[in-house]
């Protein structure tokens, strides 16, 4: 009886500290977004009153306007160079010796682990050498090797769950390597290779350290000026812009997850 | 199915593969005629997957020749071998119809849409699966699963087809309806199998002629019957059927065991390591009088009687060497011969029945 | 026949050396597959690290020297800088610990379906911009923030505390953006661990908080290891959210370096800084490969 007791306890303590550890993850992540529609001069939570009027210091401000496109255009090449540089590294490391295979897996994932203020500060030292600082080149260059190891990642375990003996058989019929990598593999990797797409996209999108150092004028990124301007002090515009933010994350997420369960259910099938 | 290409000899000569120290394939040289059905039989990592491999092109050796015909393939990249090729995991693709599985090769040799949909009907129907074609892979069993896989590898009537445990994700009931299914497959087929098992039964049942590969060599070749009863080595006779064995000492082409001459009629392998006589449990007689004076007498006390459905095994202490098991049919005939437990019973060991094998084939 | 046969002899003489040309030229084949991507990160990430590491050997006079590694032993100001970056980091990790623990164990006792639509929680900020989380915190703490005026409202304080542009601002933000670095490998290797067995071990006779710490705790240990390990080796080198939420008055490393680059322009004191925190990372890499396996990162 005893021990039932204590067991009961021990439960409700659990349930009790889980709930508010998810809380105290979800609710500050969220709460940008009520207050990205207040109607007030200054932040307050809750908000007293409804409006778009940050929304539209947003959307009507220059300055803006020019950091969200230099970002999403550095988002969009980023994605457009990492996917495929990182898919193919990622087939060609699969088919290598097991040897070269786990060094070149240590040496890729460098991106990840090593402090980004060091990769910044690198890229910036160099990117002066080179005059590629403060350059679209020079952010979406940056940028892609910061996403090859997400592509990368994720196409190799994408690769890894697929039944290699396939293109084997593919070759058997007649199929070139090239042929049958095209026509049996890759549709069959498609939902990892999107998803290391996705999450290329993110990484470039939020990155802020680099960004800060090697960005800047006419083409500084979003995460720049939200930096910058939030050192000073606490614009509500920001709300606005990270709402927006938000909103882009989440999307692919959902849709990273629709790829994964509709893939579940295929396999389950 | 109308058959305008022949089937190929294939003749592997001087086969060499090594992964760092570990030789897969160990010089082997080996023919196989057109037609055939040949079988590498061997326990894992014996190197038949090695070899199989290799013939598709997806092992590159470290030398010798491979001819399909008179034509050299050593060098020549999988895609351009022109052989079918039935995988363990089938290795369907899964976002393909039957029918779109069946017709890739076709597709990939520029074969027109109409004579794609034509063969791709015949060989489906051949493999028992006409109407099949729009379903999609995740809604077959596993027995419709392999005869897809079978189809597409037909389907182009390549002249050799390769196949690498094909049945080895069957249940057993399934995979003996199978094996007699896939053997009058090949004779309708003008096409020389080679196929890889680990399992002897499957081997036996199928090939005209088994290959037994053990540590990257070709220990025997030899039809099933040969093999079973005439083994070269003690490797093969262990690996096959059932058995147990005794060591013997061989000088001027005799035996002996314990002291007496064995008689035997078959030829003694040449080889080293010592010679061992190999008793099949099957081939012992008891008799009912005296054993005949041109026989092996293995006589001794039963020492437990174990009915197995199909057949009954005795097993008899002989006072010299020990246990010896002998499996008796079943039926009535049998029955009666029976003796019971503590009972002296006669055993005879014929000579053309007495396989006497080297530890390792010279 | 003739020709195809003088062919074959052909081939035959040199069997072995096309054959080993062949296998090497498909091995550079799938190297070179791996080339574009690989250059990529040695032209963005290795190169630069090594030449900033040159840097740090060289004192302002252009000479050779270790004096940019003695002044940060020496300097009190660096020696402030790398103490308060390790209190941070280890301050930022048993929290995270003490938080992700309990909820992964909690993920792990639930329904799956019901585990899988908490874990929703996790993932949203995971995936959400750091910058942005910062600011949500920024806003938040302020003085006249939410946490201080409910907290006023409600009696407990009679001044607003004072909670953002300090240390423990940033030790809140930093724990919100790593939790998910230590839930993520934690919670994977917890939902494989065979409840089987803690059912056994309680069938035993063991209690079942004995067994939770004789059986549970020490099969989870690999993943909270991994997790360990990635929040530290994050929070050492980490810059957005103490250098907003710190307000100047929290120095980690990441920002010394920073400022040291773009306010004073010396690049020996900050090359040998980052060294110094590129060994810290590689010794915490190093460590998580042996114990948990970079390669399973390449796993799902």
């Amino acid at each position: 009886m005893e021990q039932v007791g204590q067991r009961k306890i021990d439960g409700l303590w659990l349930t009790v500290v889980g709930i508010a550890v998810l809380f105290f993850l979800i609710l500050p992540t969220l709460i940008v977004i009520p207050m990205s529609f207040s109607g007030a001069s200054f932040l307050e939570f809750p908000p007293t009153s409804f409006s778009f009027r940050w929304y539209a210091a947003y959307f009507t401000s220059p300055e803006w306007m020019s950091a969200t496109k230099t970002s999403l255009i550095a988002a969009v090449m980023t994605t457009a160079i990492a996917t495929p540089l990182g898919s193919l590294c990622a087939y060609g490391l699969h088919c290598s010796a097991p040897r070269i295979r786990n060094i070149a897996q240590i040496f890729v994932i460098m991106p990840i682990v090593v402090p980004v203020i060091l990769i910044a500060v690198g890229v910036f030292s160099l990117y002066a050498k080179l005059g590629l600082n403060y350059t679209l080149t020079g952010i979406v260059i940056a940028h892609t090797a910061l996403a090859l190891p997400f592509v990368i990642v994720t196409v190799m375990s994408g690769l890894q769950n697929y039944d290699f003996d396939q293109e084997l058989a593919a070759r058997s019929l007649g199929a070139s390597r090239a042929y049958a990598l095209w026509t049996i593999t890759v549709p069959q990797v498609k939902f990892s290779i999107q998803t290391g797409a996705f999450l290329a996209f993110i990484t470039s999108l939020d990155e802020v350290v680099i960004s800060m150092l090697v960005s800047g004028g006419d083409n500084a990124t979003i995460t720049r000026r939200m930096f910058n301007s939030l050192r000073d002090q606490l614009d509500p515009t920001i709300a606005a812009i990270s709402t927006c933010l938000i909103f882009v994350s989440i999307s692919a997420l959902v849709i990273i997850s629709i790829f994964n369960r509709n893939q579940k259910n295929k396999d389950q099938l | 199915m109308s058959s305008t290409a022949q089937s190929l000899p294939i003749e592997i000569s001087s086969l060499c593969k090594a992964y760092g120290p570990i030789k897969a394939l160990d010089d082997v040289s080996l023919n196989i005629a057109a037609g055939e059905f040949l079988t590498l039989l061997g326990p894992s990592g014996s190197g038949k997957t090695t070899l199989l491999m290799a013939l598709a092109g997806f092992v590159r050796p470290d030398g010798g020749s491979i001819r399909f015909g008179d034509q050299e393939m050593i060098a020549t990249p999988p895609h351009k071998r022109g052989l079918g090729m039935v995988f363990q995991s089938y290795a369907l693709f899964p976002f393909m119809t039957v029918a779109e599985n069946v017709a890739y090769p076709l597709k990939i040799r520029g074969v027109s849409k109409s004579d794609q949909k034509t063969r791709v009907e015949r060989v489906l129907d051949t493999v028992e699966l006409g109407g099949y074609g729009d379903r999609r892979i995740t809604q077959l069993s596993g027995g419709q699963r392999q005869r897809v896989a079978l189809a597409r590898a037909m389907v182009f009537e390549p002249r050799i087809i390769l196949m690498d445990e094909p049945l080895s994700a069957l249940d057993k009931k399934l995979r003996e309806h199978m094996q007699i299914e896939l053997k009058a497959l090949h004779q309708k087929l003008d096409a020389t199998v080679v196929y890889v098992t680990h399992d002897q039964r499957e081997a036996l049942t199928m090939s005209d002629r088994i290959a037994v590969v053990n540590h990257g060599r070709i220990e025997q070749i030899d039809t099933p019957e040969r093999l079973y009863r005439q083994p070269h080595s003690f490797f093969v006779a262990d690996f096959i059927g059932e058995s147990i064995s005794l060591p013997v000492t061989v000088a001027n082409d005799t035996a002996q065991l314990g002291g007496r001459v064995l008689k035997s009629d078959l030829a003694i392998a040449p080889g080293s390591g010592g010679h061992r006589l190999v008793i099949r449990p099957e081939l012992l007689e008891v008799m009912s009088g005296p054993v005949p004076e041109n026989a092996n007498d293995f006589s001794g006390r039963v020492n437990d009687i174990i009915y197995q459905g199909d057949s009954v095994l005795v097993i008899v202490e002989h006072k010299s060497v020990g246990m010896i098991n002998v499996r008796v049919p079943a039926n009535r005939a049998g029955q009666t011969g029976l003796p019971s437990k503590g009972e002296q019973i006669g055993l005879a060991l014929h000579p053309e029945d007495t396989i006497i094998v080297p530890e390792q084939v010279s | 026949m003739s020709i195809s046969e003088a062919n074959a002899g052909a081939k035959k003489f040199n069997t072995a050396s096309t054959l080993k040309a062949e296998d090497r030229r498909e091995r550079l084949t799938f190297l070179g597959l791996s080339m574009p991507a690989v250059l990529a990160i040695l032209i963005v990430v290795f190169l630069p690290i090594f030449w900033l590491s040159s840097l740090s050997f060289y004192n302002a006079a252009g000479e050779l020297s270790t004096e940019n590694y003695a002044r940060i032993f020496e300097s009190a100001l660096y020696r402030r800088t790398f103490v308060v970056t390790f209190q941070i980091s280890i301050a930022v990790t048993v929290i995270c610990i003490l938080l992700g623990y309990p909820l992964c164990y909690l993920l792990t006792k639930v329904k799956d379906r019901t585990a899988a639509i908490l874990m929703i929680f996790v993932l949203v900020p995971f995936w959400t911009s750091v910058l942005v989380r910062t600011y949500a915190w920024l806003v938040l703490l302020q003085r006249n923030g939410i946490i201080n005026s409910s907290l006023m409202s409600l009696g407990i304080i009679e001044e607003p505390l004072q909670l953002a542009h300090n240390l423990t601002g940033s030790i809140i933000g930093m724990v919100h953006i790593m939790l998910p670095f230590l839930i993520l490998p934690l919670y994977a290797t917890m939902r494989n661990i065979d409840t089987d067995l803690v059912r056994a071990a309680v069938g035993l006779g063991s209690s079942p908080r004995g067994a939770f710490w004789r059986v549970f705790f020490p099969m989870s240990l690999p993943g909270l290891f991994a997790g360990i390990v990635l929040v530290f080796i994050l929070s050492l080198g980490f810059f957005v959210t103490p250098a907003l939420l710190g307000g100047g008055r929290v120095q980690m490393l990441a920002q010394r370096i920073e400022s040291t680059i773009t306010i004073y322009s010396n690049w020996g004191a900050a090359s040998a800084l980052g060294v110094v925190l590129l060994l810290l990372a590689l010794v915490m890499i190093w460590l998580m490969n042996r114990v948990f396996g970079l390669d399973k990162l390449f796993m799902r």
